[in-house]
């Protein structure tokens, strides 16, 4: 129980900062809004559905990918500044809360902003869903926390860095293959109505399994990248 | 010898220890082959110019950095392990400027373990050192010695029974730093919790502020321990 306070007072510390600042939620949805706008212009959505539904589903990932790499990149520099850092090194609480509460706050700025990039894309390229709409529900939180939980992580190990901007696309693109494909396959599958419920459950399964690797992966490494000189 | 003395009758009787201890970053050696002994329940006051490596020694006692060669303990135990029963107040605040003073010393509240005895709570924490817990501004809008005083707060709700304080009196008007050094004067006084007491280690430039607190003060120069006269 002592685990999960310390979890959420990260969290909460974190949500309100973002709150004072709105640093990280305007930044990223102005990138993702731009990624949108720019690609609908490359065709027209309305002259051509079929193609439309095909790549919206690799458009709206890049855009949140790409939007959440500028504000993952940010997420540990509110620390960095007066020392915060040093003193959260110090306090008799588990690296990993730490961690864990930064990831669970990353994934809550990226939702908000799906959440509103979401109607926006549907006009831009005028998406009517052929498959079971509900499994989004299920595909865009996993496949952001596989996003958010590696980025968070990267981030931290870009910290004492020089060029950490570069390092965390560096790390966190290659390692998010797997999530990629999932994500954009079952996306696409939702979308188009090509693929039937049973291989988009794979592609959903594929990303569960990815995540709870991954998440596992750096709950165990944080302590060890936040102590490393 | 009373060190010698104390831990032969059972009695944990050193707060922290420095075994022929360097620090390099590079070729920059910061710390040079320091070996001192801190007791519990004293005053350590070290002195030293710039870049003295009186702040890296700080830091290793905190755990935050580790000697490149040499062993460092707090409380017989690495400094890593002793997380909670030392604070460390640097140049820096250590707080969000985001946040007012209230919300920060009540994050770092909820971090402490709950065997954590506190000795107060944010709010006397930060009356103790002479600032309204009910002011809205945020850290970043305080002057340097609000912001200082805030650190201070910050350290002590953490009931530590070793501080460790680096330049605690820069940025500080002299009623205020007369101030700080009457209250540090006071914590000492305070129980600590395992039944031992506590413990200060602080560097400052300001020999004369800290001489009413000083058992026992070193100078250093150039990474080493180059006199340590008694107070």
């Amino acid at each position: 129980m002592k685990y999960i306070q310390h979890v959420l007072s990260h969290l909460r510390k974190d949500l309100r900062l973002e709150w004072r600042s709105r640093d990280s939620i305007n930044g990223m949805l102005f990138f993702a809004l731009l990624i949108v706008a720019v690609f609908s212009l490359a065709f027209d959505p309305t002259g051509y559905p079929t193609t439309a539904r095909q790549i919206s589903g690799g458009v709206i990932w890049v855009a949140i990918l790409f939007a959440s790499v500028t504000a993952l990149n940010q997420s540990w520099t509110r620390e960095q500044r007066n020392q915060v850092l040093d003193a959260q090194r110090m306090a008799p609480s588990p690296a990993s809360a730490l961690f864990l509460g930064k990831a669970l706050a990353n994934l809550l700025f990226v939702m908000a902003v799906e959440v509103v990039l979401a109607p926006i894309f549907i006009i831009f390229y005028n998406l009517h869903p052929l498959g079971n709409t509900w499994l989004l529900a299920l595909v865009m939180p996993l496949g952001t926390w596989a996003l958010v939980v590696n980025g968070t992580f990267f981030a931290a190990l870009g910290l004492r860095t020089r060029n950490r901007e570069l390092l965390l696309p560096l790390l966190l693109l290659p390692v998010s293959l797997p999530a990629l494909l999932a994500m954009v396959q079952a996306t696409t599958g939702i979308l188009t109505g090509d693929l039937d419920p049973i291989q988009i459950n794979l592609w959903i399964r594929q990303l569960g399994a990815y995540d709870v690797i991954f998440t596992t992966i750096c709950i165990l490494l944080f302590e060890t990248i936040l102590h490393a000189e | 010898m009373q060190t010698l003395a104390n831990s032969t009758s059972g009695t944990i009787s050193t707060a922290a220890e420095l075994q022929s201890v360097s620090r390099l970053y590079g070729s920059f050696a910061a710390l040079r082959n320091v070996s001192a002994t801190f007791e519990s329940g004293t005053c350590t006051v070290i002195l030293g110019e710039n870049g003295a490596g009186k702040s890296t020694l700080l830091r290793v006692l905190a755990g935050l950095i580790a000697p490149t060669r040499g062993t460092a303990t707090v409380f017989s135990h690495p400094p890593q392990q002793q997380r909670g029963r030392v604070a460390y107040m640097s140049h820096s605040p250590m707080l969000y400027d985001e946040l007012t003073a209230m919300e920060n010393l009540d994050y770092f509240a909820s971090l402490q373990s709950s065997s954590c005895n506190c000795v107060g709570s944010p709010e006397m924490a930060l009356r103790a050192v002479g600032l309204d817990p009910k002011l809205s501004r945020p850290v970043g809008q305080y002057s340097q010695g609000m912001r200082q005083r805030t650190s201070l707060a910050r350290v002590l709700q953490a009931d530590p029974e070793l501080l460790l304080l680096d330049e605690p009196f820069s940025n500080l008007d002299v009623a205020s730093a007369g101030h700080m050094v009457e209250l540090l004067s006071d914590f000492r006084t305070w129980p600590a919790p395992h039944g031992g007491s506590r413990t200060i280690i602080l560097t400052t430039h300001q020999h004369r502020l800290a001489e009413p607190l000083a058992d026992r003060t070193m100078t250093m120069q150039h990474g080493q321990i180059i006199s340590e006269p008694a107070a």
